[in-house]
């Protein structure tokens, strides 16, 4: 670690997107290319993350981590078995209506946890996949089966359906009790889905969609910052791990003459602003220490500590500025900054490497910390193994800084200039 | 666990003040004509019978139960007494965290507690007692009222004719229709603050004001209070922020909150109550000795034999009223509840004003003029004037939210009291206020500020001059103030920090 810490930037974010993308090949089923969703034993597979290793292996490729043909192998085996699985009603299909149920068995690849059908979790697999089809441009036949596949699964997409027959995209749908309450509206990590909803050739999302979508959004003013609102950091990230948006606005960002590249940045700075503040004055928070997002906690328990109750939570979505916030940072989301605000994010994960080093076991970043619950020596709460969307993001974002290459590929995509016209964006590179 | 009822009409007598219904009283013989018949004797009723007396009409009173309404007896008054003494007990468990020390182990006496809210609501109700009003030259009539014509009303077996009526007949809460909740038995907050006996466990259906404040209440007080919603967040019509934090906040008094999920069936078990849910496709039972309803309100609109008199109205919505709260009979008002979307005692109080005016009087009155706060009282409070930004984004006006979290203010620090925020919505590119909420212990009384700014067309910039003593919780509206000069004057980027200057606050 302390050699990490003398090492260059680049060395540092080699190192760290190296190890984080040796999840995606730990946590492999060759059978049929699923990702577990988490180390801990018996986890299934989260198609999102799926997505997210289906955009890394072209970077593994690049880095020169992992063979081309190897990667060929395990794109296909994915693309494969989610192209000839279950697709129907029944409660343990694989998925329904093109899109795919949240968590699947690892090893069946039916679902699992009762867990919903869900479109932004498809989403982030589509977007996968698409990365995977254009990265894959090759005259071979397992690359031209890759392309026709991709495109097959993306047809299949029955968007409109997912609509309920209303404008905005419901949140999930179950067999046993029909879609889930509320849809997809307001600023969250869901605009890659309207994007790709839009752009559908067979199945696309009504017009009025992405209205709905932005209807909601609230543009404040907060710690000084004008920006589009939302609490917690990954929702500033996770759609644009593959939407290059520096210099591209939709209509709600031509009117605020900002654009979501700057948003996010304006988003690192409000949470470090926020742990400047610290209010509830938890140990370790500062200006090289934020990050609040979703992911594990210490679990619901509320401890005295140091004269004060201490409540904390287990898997929730952190947020700032109005929490919750028990004191538990997400390391994954500061490197997942750094295409945005480069100067922060790199002092701050150097920072909270140097002083919490056990986050970092073989340089791979745990979900979560938590510096108030502590011995009050050298130990404190750590997350539990690793999480897949975590290694994920740190992959595509470091990659993005470093050669942008996730970014351009999208940028070439057809569909995704496609989605994004359709949802109104113009300008800069688009 | 039954309890006692204790009834608004008896605390009268046990703190010995007149009755809201006095048992002796007789309905005087009726005139041959009034300026105005007024049914229901609530905050509008009542406020339209003192206005109207006031200038020299001869006015009617009708009410069926007790003057005051559900405001006064089973609303607001009662509600509001008992949560400040749950707020007292919470603050009490919390002594450590204001370095002080806990007074003991706390036992909760909750007789003590619905003691002091009749007591309470038997001093308010001094203020509107028959003889006060009878005193003003208004006939009280209590009895059911019914419209035999469109300028008649039947009390009893008396008519009464009127040149002028108006309808303010309140509301009532709405029942869900659940199987088996009538043969369980339930509570709704008028028959609530009867209890003289806390439920050990109390399960709240329905997470509106009234189902949050009384959960917080009751938990604070010692029940063990499940509360379950149907909707994903508490207060529907609320921002989400806001609802987010009320979530948090709820859950650390130790509620147990099931969001997303609708009560399917009740039954009894013993002298238990059990309430089946179901979530996104998941079942589960919760066990409770009370079950409280908080599922919104119904307008009292169905004995009224409204047909007779050519008034419209619709059982869910109520009457229909244009702007001037004149019904489709244009000789008959409706004010409050009983026509009214949104359901406060201070709205209701003020389009009784508009009534009076419209009905009595030349010029003419708009309720769309009137610029209505409101708040839910738990703790902290959310208070909100005017536009969400959901509503000014429909009307296609671009707005910016200018956002000061309470752990920024002083005295909130000071007071241990920075769950909230003040955000104030402007019209972007001006400093027109369009609307504002207030998430903090006392944002009821914050939120009137900015009430006042908009009222009076005081815009943003304009606000931040007003001088408020430092430390107040207020001085945050003047550190939203002092964001907006800073984002006209200079780069976000260094706002932050101009922001506490400009404010002309201590760091």
């Amino acid at each position: 670690m302390l050699e990490r810490l003398r090492s260059s930037d680049e060395v540092m974010l080699d190192r760290l997107q190296r190890a984080a993308l040796g999840y995606f090949v730990e946590e492999f089923n060759p059978a049929n290319g699923l990702i577990a969703d988490r180390t801990r034993a018996g986890a299934p597979c989260s198609i999102a993350v799926v997505g997210f290793a289906l955009a890394s292996y072209p970077v593994a490729v690049e880095r020169g981590w992992m063979a081309r043909a190897d990667a060929v192998a395990r794109t296909l085996a994915t693309l494969r078995f989610f192209w000839t699985s279950s697709q129907s009603e029944s409660v343990d299909a694989t998925g329904y209506k093109g899109f795919y149920y949240h968590f699947l068995d690892m090893q069946t690849g039916k679902r699992v946890w009762q867990s919903e059908l869900s479109p932004v979790d498809t989403t982030f697999l589509l977007a996968g996949i698409l990365t995977a089809s254009a990265y894959f441009a090759a005259v071979a036949p397992d690359e031209v089966e890759i392309r026709d596949l991709a495109d097959a699964l993306y047809r299949r997409i029955d968007w409109p359906w997912m609509q309920n027959r209303e404008a905005a995209v419901y949140q999930g749908w179950k067999p046993e009790s029909g879609f889930l309450h509320y849809g997809w509206e307001g600023y969250s990590e869901a605009m890659l889905l309207y994007v790709l909803g839009l752009a559908s050739p067979t199945h696309p999302l009504s017009d009025d969609s992405y209205g709905k979508w932005t209807s909601t959004y609230q543009w404040e003013n907060l710690y000084g910052y004008d920006f589009l609102y939302a609490g917690p950091l990954f929702i500033h990230q996770f759609s644009q791990a593959w939407l290059d948006l520096h210099g591209v606005q939709d209509r709600f960002m031509r009117e605020k003459g900002s654009d979501y590249f700057e948003n996010s940045r304006r988003a690192a700075h409000i949470q470090r602003q926020y742990a400047l503040r610290n209010p509830h004055e938890f140990e370790g928070y500062g200006e090289n220490c934020w990050g609040l997002s979703a992911g594990d906690g210490p679990g619901s328990q509320t401890l005295r500590i140091k004269g004060r109750n201490r409540r904390f939570f287990g898997y929730v979505a952190r947020g700032v500025p109005y929490g919750p916030d028990d004191g538990t940072i997400a390391p994954a989301v500061i490197l997942a900054s750094l295409p945005f605000a480069p100067e922060l994010s790199l002092s701050a994960i150097r920072r909270v490497c140097e002083r919490y080093p056990q986050i970092a076991s073989e340089d791979r970043l745990a979900n979560g910390f938590n510096p108030t619950l502590s011995d009050n020596g050298t130990q404190f709460w750590i997350s539990d193994g690793y999480l897949g969307l975590d290694q994920g993001i740190i992959v595509l974002m470091i990659e993005n800084h470093r050669s942008r290459l996730i970014w351009n590929l999208m940028r070439e995509c057809p569909l995704i200039k496609s989605g994004l016209r359709r949802a109104g964006f113009s300008g800069g590179w688009l | 666990m039954v309890s006692k009822a204790v009834s608004s009409d008896e605390d009268m007598t046990h703190f010995g003040l007149e009755s809201p219904h006095p048992e002796a009283w007789e309905n005087p013989p009726p005139a041959d004509s009034y300026d105005v018949v007024i049914i229901g004797a609530g905050p509008a009723g009542l406020m339209a019978a003192y206005e109207a007396a006031k200038i020299g009409a001869q006015v009617a009173l009708v009410e069926r139960n007790l003057l005051g309404g559900n405001c006064l007896n089973t609303g607001c008054v009662p509600s509001k007494t008992i949560i400040r003494t749950a707020r007292l007990y919470a603050d009490m468990r919390n002594a450590e965290d204001f370095g002080a020390a806990a007074p003991g182990p706390i036992a909760v006496d909750f007789a003590a507690a619905m003691e002091r809210v009749r007591r309470v609501r038997a001093r308010i109700a001094r203020k509107n007692s028959v003889q006060s009003l009878s005193d003003l030259g208004v006939d009280v009539f209590f009895g059911e009222a019914s419209f035999a014509a469109s300028d008649s009303v039947v009390v009893g077996s008396e008519a009464l004719r009127f040149k002028k009526a108006l309808i303010a007949t309140g509301a009532r809460p709405t029942i869900p229709p659940l199987g088996g909740l009538v043969a369980a038995g339930y509570l709704t907050h008028e028959t609530v603050f009867d209890l003289t006996e806390r439920p050990d466990r109390l399960l709240v259906i329905g997470g509106g004001p009234t189902g949050c404040e009384l959960a917080q209440a009751f938990c604070r007080l010692g029940s063990q209070v499940t509360i379950v919603q149907d909707e994903p967040m508490f207060l529907g019509k609320e921002e989400r922020d806001a609802a987010q934090i009320l979530s948090d906040v709820l859950a650390r008094d130790g509620i147990d909150i099931r969001l997303g999920t609708e009560t399917v069936g009740v039954r009894i078990d013993g002298t238990d109550r059990l309430a089946d849910l179901i979530q996104e496709g998941t079942h589960s039972t919760v066990v409770a000795d009370q079950i409280l309803i908080g599922a919104g309100q119904a307008p009292n609109v169905d004995k009224l034999n409204l047909e007779a008199a050519r008034v419209e109205y619709d059982a869910k919505d109520g009457i229909r009223v244009d702007d001037f709260l004149q019904t489709t009979n244009p000789d008959i008002y409706a004010a409050g509840d009983v026509c009214a979307k949104r359901k406060f005692a201070h709205f209701e109080a003020a389009s009784s004003h508009i009534v009076v005016q419209n009905a009595l009087r030349s010029d003419r009155k708009r309720v769309s003029n009137l610029t209505v706060p409101w708040c839910t009282y738990t703790d902290p409070e959310i208070a909100h004037v005017g536009l969400y930004v959901r509503e000014a984004r429909e009307k296609n006006i671009p707005v910016k939210t200018f956002t000061v979290p309470m752990h920024d203010v002083h005295r909130a620090i000071c007071d241990a009291e920075e769950d909230g925020f003040v955000k104030i919505h402007v019209r972007e590119g001006s400093d027109r206020i369009l609307g504002a909420t207030v998430v903090a212990r006392h944002a009821g009384e914050m939120i009137n500020d900015i009430s006042l700014a908009i009222q009076a067309g005081i815009g943003l910039k304009n606000l931040g001059h007003v001088i408020r003593p430092y430390p107040t919780q207020a001085t945050a509206i003047q550190m939203a103030a002092a964001a907006y000069r800073n984002t006209r004057a200079s780069t976000a980027a260094s706002a932050g920090d101009a922001l506490f200057r400009s404010a002309g606050l201590p760091r």
